[in-house]
């Protein structure tokens, strides 16, 4: 099957699922207007969610996910009490900077999915990213290392290996 | 009985880290660290209220409508900071004092 087509069949069932949830079943109009706004969105949009073959068997992506999720989970829960003790702190020690990391990763989801993840974890916030030479610009709100190699390992090193097995 | 309790004590913490990132925001220097409290606290505080709303509703249509804003508040609240950020950044708003380092500064200031 083509890319595009597989695309705008995911994009059709997700769409659709998110359709169902967010009304209420029962009522089949409900379910024909979901339906035909589905077809709308997947024809007109679908082709930008799969635009690349992966290496990785489905199934073994989809654990990597799930892993992936779970480990993120964590990582956000101890930002959140790193945070919140920095601000309770009557001090307030913050060393804040902007530091630059270097990513492996080459697909475009791939590393929205790294900067979001940095975003909401401990103390690090992207700035920017430079596509061309696989560059991050982080905000750190408590510097450790001012050099990319260590920075790139603290910041990135966690999920990099972890989202080169879902996405490449 | 026990979904009430666990339901309550979900959004028992919302609120608490909700409040943080409030706090966060009034105590912090710079935008650029006022971000940091808003984008993590709120996004995990306001997280942790729609899913007490999900333990206590079930699964039902008021239910999923809470899980579903829980995916998009993960989705739109990095990228929203990231914007900021980057916004103020180029419209050369200051870093607080006790900045140690900026690496973006010293590859951009060529250009504009």
């Amino acid at each position: 099957m083509q890319i595009k087509t597989r695309s705008r069949i995911t994009v059709f069932i997700l769409s659709f699922l998110v359709w169902i949830a967010l009304t209420s079943v029962r009522d089949p109009q409900e379910l024909v207007a979901g339906f035909v706004v589905s077809v709308l969105v997947a024809l007109i949009a679908g082709h930008f969610f799969i635009t690349t073959e992966k290496s990785k068997h489905f199934l073994h992506r989809m654990a990597a996910a799930i892993l992936y999720f779970f480990k993120f989970l964590w990582e956000m829960v101890k930002a959140n009490f790193h945070v919140a003790y920095l601000v309770i702190h009557p001090n307030v020690p913050i060393r804040p900077g902007i530091v630059k990391i270097k990513t492996r990763l080459t697909k475009e989801t791939a590393i929205t999915v790294l900067t979001n993840s940095i975003t909401l974890t401990p103390g690090t916030l992207t700035v920017d990213i430079n596509p061309e030479k696989k560059e991050i610009y982080v905000h750190w709100i408590d510097v450790k290392f001012k050099d990319v190699k260590m920075a790139t390992k603290t910041i990135g090193g966690k999920f990099e290996s972890r989202l080169m097995e879902v996405f490449e | 009985m026990i979904r009430e309790i666990l339901g309550m004590a979900f959004i028992y913490i919302g609120i608490a880290f909700d409040f943080f990132g409030v706090l966060g925001l009034v105590r912090l220097p710079d935008v650029y660290n006022r971000l940091q409290a808003a984008t993590k606290c709120v996004t995990f505080g306001t997280a942790g209220l729609l899913f007490g709303i999900f333990i206590l509703q079930g699964f039902n249509a008021f239910g999923f409508k809470a899980l579903i804003g829980i995916v998009f508040i993960f989705l739109a609240a990095p990228v929203a900071a990231h914007a900021i950020a980057r916004a103020a950044h180029r419209s050369r708003i200051p870093l607080t004092s006790e900045t140690v380092v900026d690496a973006y500064e010293k590859d951009h200031e060529i250009k504009e």
